[in-house]
Order: C-alpha cells, then sequence, then structure tokens
C-alpha cells in the first residue's frame, strides 16, 4: 500500500469514505503499524484533534430544555400546526394565497377603478373612502409581508454550493403580478411612497422570478448583494408596518369610522 | 469518536412529535425543545464561541423551525433539518458580529495575517504544560475558519456526522464538504502543531 496523504489520513481518522470498508481500514492500520513516516504524521495528526477536544463547551443542566421552552413559549402563538397555517408555511403556499391574493386584488381594483374613473364614489356601496383606504391597506400589508418572507428566506439561505430557491422563485413570480396591481392602484389612490416601495421590490421580485430554480452560490450571492443593496428588505419592513398600522380598524371594524381616519402620509 | 450523533437516535419520535405538533398538539413541539436544546447549545457555542449568542441561537432556531414545521418533511431527518436551521443561524449571529469581515474570502488562510500571528506565538512548553490556555488557543484557531470550514469541521468532529449529512445541512457538494472539512484540519494544524507537538 502506497503512504496516506494528509486527506487520506483526515478520512481514516473519521472512519469516512473508503475507510467504511473493513477492508480499507484493515489495510490503512497495517500500512500505519509498518511505515514510521505515515505513523508520525497521524500522530501528529491526532494530537491536534485531540487538543481541539481540549475547548471547554459550557454544559447546560438537565432543565435546559424547559428553560428555553419557557423563554420560547410566549413568543409562539397557538398550536405549531395552526401557527404553521398562519404564519410562514401559509404564505409560502401558493394555491392558498393565489387565490385570496388574487381576489384582494380584484377587490381593490374594482373600487380604486371605481374612484378614479367616476367623480364620486359609489354611493350604493356602504364603503367609505377611508375603509376603502384601509382595505387597501390590509392587501398591501399581507402582500409585503409575502414578499418579505420571499427575501428573508433567500437572504438566509446557505451560501455556498447550489441552492435549490424553487419554490422562492414561484413565489416571486406570483407575487410580480400582483405587485403590478397593487403599485398602480396605489399610484393611482396618490399613495407615492408605497407605490415607490412597490417599484423597487417589483424590480427584485422579477430578478428572483427570472433566476434559475437551482443557484450557484455565486448567483446566490450577487442575488443576495442586490436584495441588500437597495435596502429594499428594510424598507418593505418599514412601510409595511407602516401599512399595517393604517390597516388596523378595518381589522377590528369593517363599518366606516370617520372619526378614526388615520392621518395621510406624507412622503 | 464513534459518536451516532442525536441524529439517528432520536429519528423515530421525533417525526411522530412533528407529526403531533403539526396536528396542533402544543406539548409536542415541547418535547422537541426539551430533546435538542441541550446539543443545540452545544452546536450553537460551537459555532458562535460565545455562551450568549448561543443561547440566543437556540430560541430563534426553534423560533424558526416551529413556524417552518410544515415545511418539514416527513421522511427527512428531524435533527438534521433543525441543525440546519441552526447552523444558519449560528452564521447569521456571526455575520452580524463580524460585518466588517464580511467579505473575507474562503481560502485566504495562506495570507490571513491572523492565523500566522497566532502561530508564531505559539507558547513556549512550560506554559501550556498545564493547559487551561490550550482551549483559548484552540477557540483562536477556530474563529480563524471561514463560516463553512467551521461548520463542516463542527458538525464533522464534534457532531459526528457523516460527510453526506453534513453537505446536505450546509447545501454542499460531497467534494465540497470534503474540502472544507480538509482545509478547517489544516488551518487547525498550522494553528496548534507548534503548540501540541511540544507538549508530548
Ligand atoms: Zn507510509
Amino acid at each position: 500500500m502506497n503512504h496516506l496523504n494528509e486527506e487520506q489520513l483526515i478520512l481514516y481518522h473519521y472512519g469516512e469514505e473508503a475507510y467504511r470498508e473493513a477492508a480499507e481500514r484493515r489495510a490503512a492500520s497495517e500500512h500505519l503499524a509498518a511505515c514510521d513516516n505515515c505513523r508520525a504524521s497521524y500522530a501528529a495528526l491526532q494530537r491536534v484533534l485531540a487538543a481541539v477536544d481540549a475547548a471547554p463547551v459550557p454544559e447546560r443542566a438537565e432543565e435546559y430544555g424547559s428553560e428555553v421552552w419557557a423563554r420560547l413559549r410566549p413568543r409562539l402563538e397557538g398550536a405549531p400546526g395552526k401557527e404553521s397555517l398562519r404564519g410562514w408555511n401559509w404564505w409560502l403556499a401558493p394555491q392558498r394565497w393565489a387565490l385570496a391574493g388574487a381576489m384582494a386584488v380584484l377587490l381593490i381594483v374594482a373600487f380604486f377603478v371605481g374612484r378614479v374613473t367616476r367623480e364620486e364614489p359609489p354611493t350604493s356601496a356602504a364603503i367609505s373612502p377611508q375603509a376603502r383606504e384601509r382595505i387597501l391597506m390590509v392587501a398591501v400589508g399581507e402582500h409585503l409581508e409575502r414578499s418579505q418572507m420571499v427575501l428573508v428566506e433567500l437572504s438566509n439561505a446557505p451560501s455556498n454550493g447550489k441552492v435549490d430557491i424553487s419554490s422562492e422563485q414561484h413565489m416571486a413570480s406570483e407575487l410580480v403580478g400582483e405587485n403590478r396591481l397593487y403599485r398602480q392602484t396605489a399610484m393611482n389612490a396618490g399613495e407615492a411612497g408605497v407605490a415607490s416601495v412597490l417599484d423597487e421590490l417589483e424590480r427584485v421580485l422579477v430578478e428572483v422570478a427570472n433566476s434559475p430554480s437551482e443557484v450557484s452560490s455565486k448567483q446566490m450571492e450577487s442575488l443576495r448583494k442586490r436584495i441588500e443593496s437597495q435596502g429594499i428588505l428594510f424598507k418593505v419592513r418599514v412601510i409595511g408596518s407602516e401599512v399595517r398600522e393604517r390597516a388596523k380598524p378595518a381589522q377590528q371594524d369593517a363599518a366606516p369610522q370617520p372619526a378614526a381616519e388615520p392621518a395621510k402620509k406624507s412622503t | 469518536m464513534d459518536n451516532p450523533g442525536l441524529m439517528n437516535r432520536m429519528e423515530g419520535s421525533d417525526a411522530a412529535a412533528v407529526q403531533r405538533a403539526l396536528a396542533g398538539d402544543r406539548d409536542a413541539f415541547r418535547v422537541l425543545v426539551d430533546r435538542h436544546s441541550r446539543s443545540l447549545f452545544r452546536l450553537a457555542f460551537r459555532m458562535t464561541g460565545n455562551e450568549h449568542d448561543a443561547e440566543e441561537v437556540v430560541q430563534e432556531t426553534f423560533l424558526r423551525a416551529y413556524r417552518r414545521l410544515s415545511k418539514f418533511e416527513s421522511r427527512a431527518n428531524f435533527g438534521t433539518w433543525l441543525y440546519r436551521i441552526g447552523i444558519n443561524c449560528s452564521l447569521d449571529f456571526r455575520r452580524s458580529r463580524m460585518r466588517h469581515e464580511e467579505h473575507r474570502e474562503p481560502d485566504d488562510a495562506e495570507g490571513n495575517p491572523a492565523v500566522q500571528q497566532l502561530a508564531s506565538e505559539a507558547p513556549a512548553p512550560d506554559r501550556v504544560v498545564f493547559s487551561g490556555q490550550v482551549g483559548a488557543r484552540v477557540e483562536q484557531a477556530m474563529s480563524e475558519l471561514s463560516d463553512v470550514e467551521r461548520s463542516a469541521f463542527v458538525l464533522r468532529h464534534f457532531e459526528g456526522l457523516s460527510i453526506e449529512e453534513i453537505g446536505k445541512a450546509l447545501g454542499l457538494r460531497v467534494s465540497a464538504t470534503k474540502n472544507s472539512i480538509f482545509r478547517a484540519v489544516q488551518k487547525l494544524r498550522r494553528a496548534l502543531e507548534p503548540m501540541v507537538s511540544t507538549t508530548r
């Protein structure tokens, strides 16, 4: 048998690859027993790895799990199954939100087109302009939240090797269409601040939607840089929370409440 | 060395707990927290090198896991899946701690002054014979590894995961995983060998 190089010694040490086979292991062991050079290198390797083990790791007590749970518990809403329907996974399930989103878009566009094309809002509808604005804000808020999920997921993706982003990509391409409608609606409604963030968001979403479903680490990095450099995630967060703030009365009570009309955005 | 890791031992009952959690059983998630907190903490500590960060990583990991629980495929190994989230959380923490170093190349060990300094600063034999210092040296050497090298090494050396499992956890090909481990060991050797060879 030939001498063992460093890489082989490492694999041998961890019982990996060829050295999972009993025959290979035995052959290597026999060589190590017979060859001073290899035995010395292996001993040096083992000394270093033993030193690594000397680095202290603080142990946690048996009840650590309970402590973690006590801290975690208030941060969780409902049962995990329920949470997953309301939270992340709900947003990521395209069938579910595609329907909800499409309906919201139709509703909103119908309202705002009505408002823009007529001098007066349709009086038959018992919906005041304030209520309408809130409905738009609820829908945009949800849209922003879904978009944020995609961007967060992407910026947290592993930064090495090939990454499968097909679910995010699929989401992004669905969000692009929705985004376009909201952007136009927001523009028509004189919501310049919202419209401008939606405009930036749309560019990033288009880029994600046009990416291959499996990206290399380099592509991933450039996508990540793109998301970071625009500060788009931050803007989406800010405008998202603002929008949700403005949507609040509508969520509690859909009836018009003129006195509770939120202040107009200044941007 | 023949540590099967938490990966295999708990597999069956973890899957059952996940199923129950997804079916709405609140306490089922607690079972997972109880079962994995301590090992997750060790992983997080080795990844971050910092006790406080490790605590935060544990919290954040379970929170993310909870929110994504239905994204977990029942055929997969819960421990591996949780570890992957834990690794990402740890990396996030490391990144936020060392923003200025963010664009460090993974292969820059040769030109990395910190590594060379560490090696040349290796203390005289008499000072390390009783070695609380070894731990500090190791920690410093570990902190010089790139994110990928550190992750791959920690998972192989301390957690006993196979190269395939690590590749899956880190989203790396087998060859890239192997190379990361090789590079990690090489860097550790360079940093620690002068010290350990004199202790014999
Ligand atoms: Zn030899």
